[in-house]
């Protein structure tokens, strides 16, 4: 891989919360317009690694390099480099009080300094991308879980972030509206968006993700194209771990 | 004369009170506000020597009652640090507004604090500061949470503010009791008061009550029907 196509590097990644190590040393590299799924049970610390990407929570050991500039310990440049990891969370977290244009339009208006017709224009063209410039004045509490969570998505892309982190997108949505936000999720990793993925929803991982990650304990237990650890009788832990899944009573 | 007569001719004196009591009410509440929302900011996302000082603060001003609190000002505090000039009524809107300060500066934290910790994961997610974080997605929630339980504080201090009839500010009550002096009528004109502070508490709650509507946005309503 050459270095100009590494958009993200995560080096060694430890977080330990109250002497319990959540992460135990996670390396990866992200190529631009890749997408990378991450799978595993639950409370091995996935979503703690995205975390510790934008340094929402800040790792004990490790980097992480965005376009070849370090994103760990950057101070108050954190916030620059915010706007171009973009994150898309599990329960939305849009903003409340505000309409959805004006979720999507708020950080163009204050972090980018974009003036208001253009920030607003910005936010209409990011809300037809995932299909909800309809509602644009609709407020969060009015818009079903698959429409926030679209919004979201929205919300993020505005940024024209260089990656969007994905943290169980789907996991507060029924499958209807798992469907929908999965469509646009879809088409934003063919349009070439780069994406890491934290899901359970398998059939997404074998449709779009150029490598799934499969983490157990705290480290990567197995990595590679869908295909490969679906199929190849070497790669044992992953299969288990899905079997399990189809295994829930009632589900 | 009388009675009625007395009343007719004392009612326009009477009213002239009605002008520095809303006087009091609105220094006390505009102090509280100013004052208040950066302490609730402070109490909630401060260091913590910034948040003792304000647990002190509140401690001190909600511990002791308005009139010993009016009395340490007047006599003690504001001639001690040579403000001693001062008009009672400055005295008493500062003191209502101290105090209110402590009262709201607690709504307010409780409206910040009400605000989800996912709005400002969301906030800082996409590179705001800290800073824009709270001026922005955080208050304009924790206003709205916080908005009727505000309102609340408005009644508190019109009433409070006869105490500064201690000092002698020429507020209602204070007025009251100089024509209850010269006319040795008590009753009605006590009566005729009592009367004019439930049309100044029943009006300006009507207003506060219209102000709540007006910035009421869906997900944030009040749950009145």
């Amino acid at each position: 891989m050459n270095n100009n196509d590494c958009v993200l590097r995560v080096e060694d990644i430890h977080k330990s919360f109250g002497g319990k190590e959540v992460l135990r040393g996670i390396t990866f590299d992200v190529r631009r317009g890749e997408t990378k799924v991450f799978i595993g049970p639950s409370g091995t610390g996935k979503s703690t690694l995205l975390r510790c990407i934008n340094q929402l929570t800040l790792p004990d050991r490790g980097r992480v390099w965005l376009d070849g500039e370090e994103v760990t310990n950057s101070g108050a440049r954190i916030n620059y480099f915010r706007q171009k990891i973009g994150m898309v969370f599990q329960n939305f977290y849009l903003f409340d009080h505000l309409t959805a244009v004006r979720n999507v339009e708020l950080a163009l208006l204050k972090v980018r300094g974009m003036g208001k017709a253009e920030a607003r224009e910005k936010a209409l063209i990011e809300l037809r991308q995932v299909g909800m410039e309809d509602w644009a004045d609709h407020y969060p509490a009015e818009l079903s879980g698959g429409q926030a969570q679209r919004v979201s998505i929205a919300r993020a892309l505005a940024m024209d972030p260089d990656v969007i982190l994905f943290d169980e997108p789907t996991s507060a949505l029924d499958p209807e509206l798992t469907r929908e936000v999965l469509e646009v999720m879809k088409r934003l990793a063919r349009e070439g968006m780069t994406m890491l993925v934290v899901t359970h929803e398998m059939g997404f991982a074998c449709s779009v993700a150029n490598e799934v990650l499969f983490m157990e304990n705290g480290v990567v237990a197995e990595q590679g194209a869908p295909d490969l650890l679906l199929r190849d009788p070497r790669f044992t832990r992953m299969k288990d771990f899905i079997g399990r899944l189809d295994d829930r009573p009632g589900d | 004369m009388d009675v009625l007569s007395i009343l007719i001719d004392w009612f326009p004196y009477l009213l002239s009170g009605v002008t520095v009591t809303i006087g009091l009410v609105i220094a006390a509440l505009g102090i509280g506000i100013i004052l208040g929302l950066p302490m609730a900011i402070g109490q909630v996302y401060g260091s913590r020597p910034v948040r003792s000082l304000i647990g002190v603060y509140v401690w001190f001003f909600r511990g002791l009652p308005i009139l010993v609190l009016l009395f340490l000002f007047w006599f003690g505090i504001f001639p001690g640090i040579g403000l001693g000039h001062l008009p009672a009524f400055i005295v008493g809107a500062v003191v209502l507004g101290l105090r209110g300060a402590a009262y709201q500066s607690q709504i307010f934290r409780g409206g910040i604090q009400s605000v989800g910790e996912g709005q400002m994961i969301a906030a800082r997610s996409l590179g705001m500061s800290r800073l824009t974080a709270i001026r922005s997605v955080i208050l304009p929630q924790a206003m709205r949470i916080a908005l009727p339980g505000w309102s609340n504080e408005y009644p508190n201090i019109l009433t409070d503010s006869a105490v500064c009839y201690a000092i002698g500010v020429a507020e209602l009550l204070t007025l009251a009791s100089r024509i209850v002096a010269q006319t040795n009528v008590m009753m009605p004109i006590y009566l005729a008061t009592a009367g004019i502070f439930i049309i100044l508490n029943y009006g300006g709650l009507k207003i506060l009550h219209g102000l709540e509507r007006r910035v009421e946005i869906p997900g944030f309503g009040t749950g009145a029907v």
